[in-house]
């Protein structure tokens, strides 16, 4: 799960990362008074979940509360990659001197958090990376230990040559550390961390994102899901149990398994279809998340065909014939499907459908060269 | 021969009484695994019977392994308490660990995985759909139905789409020495090399199925091992090449940030070692017999 800069400012606070004032606002009024309340100049920052709100357009410089109101009305309500702007971040400016990366991530190769810094921030770390790998600390964390007070300083001092950033560097690690854990994380990233010409190290910009694994026991964390954020299909699904990704394309397509979900979206794209969407209905299906799938399918208006992909294993193939007879019996809907059955309980599965009038075929191959027919309108 | 499970293996699960621990239990006993125990925590002394043989229920994994030799544990129980479940088994001196349970947070992994290792046990998954060893043993949820004996290994990230692939080979009449899924998740405790360098040792395998997906370099580096220390012929397939960037897409090791961990990333480095790539899943078996 994703949370706003804002989230993610007030989470690094309470571990005590030197973080500067801020409050959101939804209204040009709310930004104007922020402004004013803070007095001089401040940024107005848009609060999406993704990358490249400077470049969009989506972070701005206000010397007066006038300009703060000003801009605001122009970030609130903006399109960035498809998310539009709710809410905007209303901050004190501050003077910069250096600009530095610090980042924790969960590591799939060494199975352990791993801190990355560089000298070099305000940047994507993508493309120090990619340019000057060597411009890039890495630590690896035991994480049994935690991170321990000579590692946050071996990472301050490869940031800083001033005793006093180190030693604020690396308590910032610490608490940096500390908020990583605390929240469940699976990435948490502070870029930049500025220091100003008096010397002070902060925090200006705060991102996290939380493994989606660890909400059962987070629920300060979970209630922070922003659900404007996500298209409403993508909420429906994910509190049928689903996992849903809407996609461009024409061919609605319902798969148990997210890996063979994947391979039946690049073989109707390796026969010149376009996949609807992704929708893994998961194992152990109760005919209840056939019909939520095929609500949330047909929801979509480009959608022209519905493909069933089903390789029952925990997954009973009469469950999901019997979801799909009762969807069939609730909600309306005109698109022909087209259905593929095989695995556990197949032969119930399939004499359920023929009982309705639906046939179903054994074979991927098969049914996905016929839902691209179909889809063509041929 | 077969890997990581046979007719040596004694298995016990945990988390026996719940709905889907007792489902499969029965399941892999009737299949003809040795199910020698059950764990579920305050219900030592009771008899587990859905099966075709009654199995004695114990409190503890430790009492598992000194009263029922328990060798092999398979874990049912919920995310919550999994970790401590896979700690239990190991600390209880248990070979073999496999977890099927989905939606362990990632940093219970980052402490269990040294924990078990250094107990000297092997972590299978979590988040995985288990090992079948055709005619010897079930361990998981792997359906018994769709698999053969025969020449093939078999290694996934994936379930489904494992049995999409073995299916295919059953149906052929090209059988089966293990099938293996490692799971789906980005700390998993047995990745694509250990499995290979398993697959390598055991001299009924002749060819290698390896089924990966976007996310991470275990495929990758999977890929440089097989060039650097396999003598057997390995076919590959990636689920995902239209997969959007950045996107979770169920597995939440599937998720590509940048070029790292792309579709044809993988396919290309499959290519750069020799192994044979799938471009569809029905390529499997023209591609695997041309391989033996």
């Amino acid at each position: 799960m994703n949370i706003h800069e804002y989230q993610a400012k007030d989470i690094f606070r309470d571990c005590g990362l030197p973080v500067p004032p801020g409050e959101v606002a939804t209204t040009p009024e709310d930004a104007r008074r922020l402004a004013e309340q803070y007095g001089g100049t401040v940024v107005v920052k848009a609060q999406v979940h993704v990358g490249g709100r400077g470049k969009a357009g989506g972070v701005k410089l206000a010397e007066n509360p006038g300009e703060a109101m000003e801009h605001a009305a122009n970030i609130l309500g903006m399109d960035i990659k498809g998310l539009t702007v709710e809410q905007v971040l209303v901050t004190p400016a501050e003077d910069i001197d250096t600009e530095a990366y610090v980042g924790v991530i969960v590591d799939r190769a060494s199975k352990r958090p791993v801190f990355m810094v560089s000298r070099e921030g305000g940047v994507d770390i993508e493309e120090v990376a990619a340019r000057s790998p060597e411009a890039i600390t890495r630590l690896a964390v035991d994480p049994r230990y935690g991170l321990l007070p000579f590692q946050a300083y071996w990472l301050a001092a490869s940031l800083y040559d001033d005793i006093k950033q180190q030693r604020a560097a690396a308590k910032t690690m610490m608490s940096l550390y500390d908020a990583f854990i605390q929240s469940g994380a699976s990435l948490a990233e502070i870029n930049p961390l500025i220091t100003t010409p008096a010397g002070e190290v902060k925090a200006i910009d705060a991102k996290m994102n939380i493994d989606d694994n660890e909400l059962f026991r987070r629920g300060a964390i979970a209630a922070m899901r922003d659900l404007s954020a996500e298209p409403p299909s993508e909420t429906k699904a994910r509190e049928a149990d689903l996992t849903y990704i809407k996609l461009d394309g024409d061919i609605g397509a319902v798969v148990n398994g997210a890996g063979l979900a994947m391979a039946t979206m690049d073989l109707i794209k390796f026969y010149g279809g376009e996949p609807a969407n992704f929708l893994d209905i998961g194992g152990s299906s109760s005919p209840d998340k056939v019909i939520a799938a095929l609500e949330i399918i047909t929801s979509d208006p480009a959608v022209k065909v519905i493909l069933f992909n089903i390789f029952g294993g925990i997954t009973r193939c009469d469950d999901v014939a019997n979801g799909i007879v009762t969807a069939l019996d609730r909600i309306n809907f005109e698109l022909p499907l087209v259905i593929r059955l095989t695995g556990t309980n197949e032969e119930e599965g399939v004499r359920i459908l023929e009982q309705a009038g639906i046939s179903a075929s054994t074979s991927m191959d098969e049914v996905v060269q016929r839902a691209v027919v179909v889809a063509r309108g041929e | 021969m077969a890997i990581f499970i046979d007719n040596d293996t004694r298995l016990v699960v945990q988390g026996i009484t719940g709905r889907d621990g007792a489902f499969h239990a029965q399941q892999m006993q009737e299949y003809g695994t040795n199910l020698v125990a059950g764990v579920t925590p305050g219900k030592g002394g009771q008899t587990f019977t859905d099966g075709p043989e009654p199995v004695p229920i114990f409190d503890t994994v430790e009492q598992a392994v000194r009263e029922a030799g328990a060798n092999t544990s398979v874990i049912y129980v919920p995310p919550m308490f999994a970790a401590d479940a896979i700690m239990e088994a190991a600390e209880a001196g248990v070979e073999l660990i496999v977890a099927i349970t989905e939606g362990i947070p990632v940093l219970d992994l980052t402490r269990v995985y040294p924990f078990v290792q250094e107990r000297g046990a092997r972590l299978l998954g979590p988040n995985c759909p288990g090992a079948l060893s055709p005619g010897k043993a079930k361990v998981g949820i792997m359906p018994g139905q769709i698999v053969t004996e025969g020449p093939v290994g078999v290694v996934s990230r994936s379930g489904t789409l494992t049995y999409e692939l073995v299916y295919l080979l059953t149906q052929a009449g090209i059988g089966q020495t293990t099938c293996i899924g490692i799971g789906g998740d980005p700390i998993i405790g047995t990745n694509f090399i250990d499995t290979l360098q398993a697959f390598e040792a055991d001299p009924e395998t002749k060819a290698v199925v390896m089924i990966g997906e976007i996310g991470g370099t275990d495929e990758q580096e999977a890929a440089a091992f097989v060039t650097a220390e396999m003598s057997k012929p390995v076919v590959g397939f990636i689920a995902g090449q239209t997969a959007p960037p950045g996107r979770r897409m169920g597995h939440a090791g599937a998720i590509i940030s940048g070029s790292a961990g792309t579709a044809e990333e993988k396919m290309q480095a499959f290519e750069d070692n020799g192994i044979a790539v799938m471009k569809r899943p029905s390529d499997v078996v023209e591609l695997v017999r041309s391989a033996l």
